[in-house]
């Protein structure tokens, strides 16, 4: 059946085909003309909004591409001009960005680091766009930072809560408006102590993933500063849905406060389950149990509906906060979609216009003249107050909400309730701290 | 040519020119015009064609071949990935160590899956191996991924960091992975009028090594071992009854097509230096069994073509929104255009699993032999009409069996 009567000229042909294979790579050595990766030329630039549209964030996914859309409509000149109005920095006129009309592309990270990877991938290669933003989970925003760092375009994340992002995993083309699980512990630990008292002990169920860890580490520190104890922490995996053998060993730890480090269906469901064992009801150590679940968002609340009733937690940013950027911004949303905006809604608007001002003030779409723009940029009026662009990790500063699922909700968006706008200077730290530390910013890559 | 027969020669030569030619071939429409949202000549995607097309390769061994329905061979392509980053991790970033140590991980880790798995057959060894892919997902993405023993790196996916060892990378090798000084990203564009196609490097190393394993894979088919294989797919209690021990046969398949996967996650790897978990989910493991299904199970072209298909829409429809369907159909009344966008809505941006699903129904109930069995009646329907007595089967795309 097999054939092995080699031929001189057999094998002559086949070195020639194998040959040709071989030297055909090295045309690819020359260099091209751009100054850096995907220069627009004509009379537009293109946006990518990479966002989960399918997968458990399918939700915040599609609030995200509402706001980012609602940007590239003010920023072209459209609507109501929205935070164009409020924001501090007066370089963006309505025209475009630098003259050119704003276009984009969109795509489905499904919550996965490969997919996000590709799709983001096909934005730059194919469609040519000049920054890619939005994404809805840490891990995804690592990966695509890293892919950007590469490819030589600018990252502007969305929703990323882990310390890792702006941490260990920092790069040069990629900048963060959200906050991070450490600002979270310290934002929520003194409203804790002023409501809970300082002798507690507390029982932490985690999402067993990176996000999970660091959310952790940085609540655990912080509450264990204030005086707390730590009875248990103990992983979960992610994709449980019933939590109920979790939550049965809390009742007999010998601790009165629940942490859940969980987040989107992990958190409503957990949370569920713990209210259906009465947590909330019993007494233990003398004190009232108490359930905290230390990164909120509207969605998750939404979700866990009459079950997030007094839950304490934290949030980036809310619709209901009172400053100006926030009142421009949840008006034209509401007036657009009918509804208001959730915080990783806003967070992607903020960083479209972040990034829109920054090509402004550099003149240049060049993502390390872009980069340098944003670094240690001093803006306010996007909401959440004044706001620091930090450049030697690339994390934004503002305050911090701490909120409570609303006891009577007046109507369906009013789930919850702001307890503390915590200020900028309590939740900041140092770069090198050691939740923070080991990753390298590098230099800023334009590529080509 | 090479010890084929002519017939799988010409299939050879197909294969080759579609795989040199894809960046003209994929890009038909001209750039910035309404049908370059259908184009697929770009980089990115035009590796993901070729490697996952070398993984359907070599699951179609094992499948095609054994009829043994692996549901768990994402786990080798996971393994190959984690192996390939590591070597750019310790070694340096010239992709030929990685490829190789991709391909020797996932032979070894083939090895014992096939080996436990192989001792029962059907939906047992099936659901065998679905547990393992299952257990090696939930290794990689929590328990190997803890800060006292980080081998994967977890939700995250591994990656290469600037303070990584890298012994070997040279002052000047550039910092991306390379095949000695060529940078896997090296793409030059060729602008012909309107029209512009990509020619990348990275692109041309996995569609020659395609090209090498696709030549492999016609060799087994064609070998005494590809007719063992055949046999065991036919009846393996008569093998046994003969006196044949079949199960080195099929671990031996096994151990291939895991190789094959390994080699497929290699290349992602030196494509993209980023090993994420999700490659190793069960439903990245369904992914290839779909592929091949689609394209033709037991053929030689037939999982190329299921994974491209699955590719292409998973990257082109998966990105036409709203916006996009509104500029194609402006030029109707407005009433109407709303309604049309309505319509084609689900289908479209999220709704691509939707479209590939139905798609996937139709071919199974209507043409069970997928891709290729389309192609074939198309051509017989034609060679009818040219010649009403010649019945002969065509022959490029003639299934293997």
């Amino acid at each position: 059946m097999t054939k092995k009567n080699v031929t001189r000229r057999g094998v002559l042909k086949s070195g020639a085909v194998a040959g040709t294979g071989l030297a055909l790579p090295t045309i690819f050595t020359a260099s091209s003309a751009a100054a850096f990766t995907n220069e627009p030329t004509g009379s537009s630039v293109t946006l990518g909004f990479n966002v989960p549209q399918t997968g458990p964030y399918a939700d915040e996914g599609n609030d995200e591409l509402l706001a980012q859309q609602l940007a590239v409509e003010h920023l072209n000149g459209e609507g109501d001009g929205g935070c164009l109005n409020t924001f501090s920095s007066k370089a963006l006129q309505g025209n475009g960005i630098l003259g050119k009309k704003v276009g984009f592309v969109t795509g489905d990270t499904q919550t996965k680091s490969d997919a996000a990877r590709a799709s983001a991938k096909s934005m730059i290669e194919k469609d040519g766009a000049i920054m890619i933003n939005g994404g809805s989970s840490s891990g995804v925003a690592v990966a695509v930072q890293g892919l950007c760092q590469e490819a030589g375009v600018i990252f502007m994340a969305g929703l990323t809560h882990a310390n890792d992002t702006t941490g260990k995993d920092k790069k040069a083309n990629g900048f963060r408006h959200f906050f991070n699980a450490y600002m979270s512990g310290a934002a929520l630990a003194p409203v804790l102590a002023a409501e809970m008292g300082k002798e507690r002990r507390a029982y932490h169920l985690t999402a067993d993933y990176n996000w999970g860890w660091t959310q952790e580490e940085s609540i655990v520190a912080s509450t264990e500063a204030l005086g707390w104890e730590t009875v248990n922490t103990v992983k979960t995996p992610l994709a449980s849905t019933d939590f109920s053998s979790y939550i049965a060993p809390v009742l007999n730890s010998g601790a009165d406060v629940l942490v859940l480090n969980h987040y989107g269906g992990n958190m409503v469901n957990s949370l569920t389950n713990a209210i259906q064992f009465g947590l909330l009801d019993k007494v233990a150590n003398g004190k009232d149990f108490k359930i905290v679940v230390p990164l909120y968002s509207e969605l998750m609340a939404a979700g866990a509906g009459e079950n997030i009733k007094g839950v304490l937690g934290s949030m980036n940013w809310n619709w209901q906060l009172q400053d100006e950027g926030t009142k421009a911004f949840v008006k034209s949303f509401g007036e657009k979609y009918g509804k208001p905006p959730s915080n990783s809604a806003q967070t992607c608007y903020a960083q479209v216009l972040l990034y829109a001002d920054a090509c402004e003030r550099a003149g240049t779409f060049n993502p390390c003249g872009v980069a340098e723009a944003l670094e240690d940029f001093e803006f306010d009026g996007l909401g959440n107050g004044p706001t620091w662009y930090r450049g030697a990790d690339h994390q934004c500063f503002k305050d911090v909400l701490v909120v409570r699922g609303n006891e009577n909700p007046t109507n369906a968006y009013d789930t919850l309730e702001i307890v503390e706008i915590t200020p900028r200077s309590q939740v900041e730290y140092d770069p090198e701290h050691p939740m923070f530390a080991g990753g390298e910013l590098g230099k800023c890559n334009p590529g080509a | 040519m090479l010890g084929l027969n002519k017939k799988d020669t010409s299939l050879l030569i197909v294969v080759a020119l579609l795989t040199l030619l894809a960046p003209f071939i994929l890009n038909p429409f001209p750039e910035g015009s309404a049908m370059a949202q259908f184009n697929a000549g770009y980089p990115d995607l035009m590796q993901r064609f070729v490697i996952f097309g070398i993984f359907a390769i070599g699951f179609n061994i094992l499948f095609g071949l054994t009829g043994y329905l692996s549901f768990g061979h994402a786990a080798f392509l996971g393994v190959g990935s984690y192996s390939a980053v590591w070597m750019f991790k310790l070694l340096s970033y010239n992709v030929i160590p990685a490829i190789a140590l991709s391909v020797v991980v996932a032979g070894l880790f083939s090895l014992l899956i096939g080996f436990i798995s192989l001792r029962r057959s059907g939906i047992y060894f099936s659901i065998l191996t679905l547990a393992f892919a299952q257990m090696s997902f939930a290794l990689a993405y929590s328990v190997l991924s803890n800060p006292k023993f980080n081998l994967t790196n977890g939700e995250t996916g591994l990656q290469v960091y600037a303070d990584d060892p890298q012994i070997l990378q040279g002052a000047n090798a550039p910092d991306l992975p390379h095949l000695f000084g060529l940078p896997m990203r090296a793409t030059y564009t060729m602008d012909v009028g309107a029209w512009s196609f990509d020619f990348n490097a990275g692109y041309y190393l996995c569609a020659i090594i395609m090209m090498a394993v696709f030549y492999l894979s016609i060799r087994i088919f064609r070998s005494p071992f590809g007719m063992m294989l055949r046999a065991v797919k036919s009846n393996q209690q008569r093998m046994n009854y003969t006196g044949l021990n079949s199960k080195p046969y099929t671990l031996a398949a096994f151990v291939i097509s895991g190789m094959y996967a390994g080699l497929a996650g290699g290349l992602m790897a030196a494509m993209d230096p980023l090993a994420g978990a999700e490659r190793m989910q069960w439903t990245a493991s369904g992914e290839v069994v779909l592929m091949t299904i689609l394209g033709g199970t037991g053929t030689l072209i037939g999982p190329v073509l299921g994974a491209g298909f699955i590719k292409y829409f998973e990257n082109i429809f998966s990105k036409i929104n709203d916006n996009v369907l509104h500029s194609w159909f402006a030029f109707l009344p407005d009433g109407l255009e709303d309604a049309v966008v309505f319509v084609i809505h689900p289908f479209i941006g999220k709704g691509w699993h939707l479209t590939l699903g139905i798609l996937f129904m139709l071919v199974v109930i209507y043409l069970p032999g997928g891709l290729v069995e389309g192609g074939q009646r198309l051509l017989k329907r034609f060679k009818r009409k040219k010649k009403d007595t010649d019945d002969a089967p065509s022959g490029k795309t003639e299934p293997a069996e």
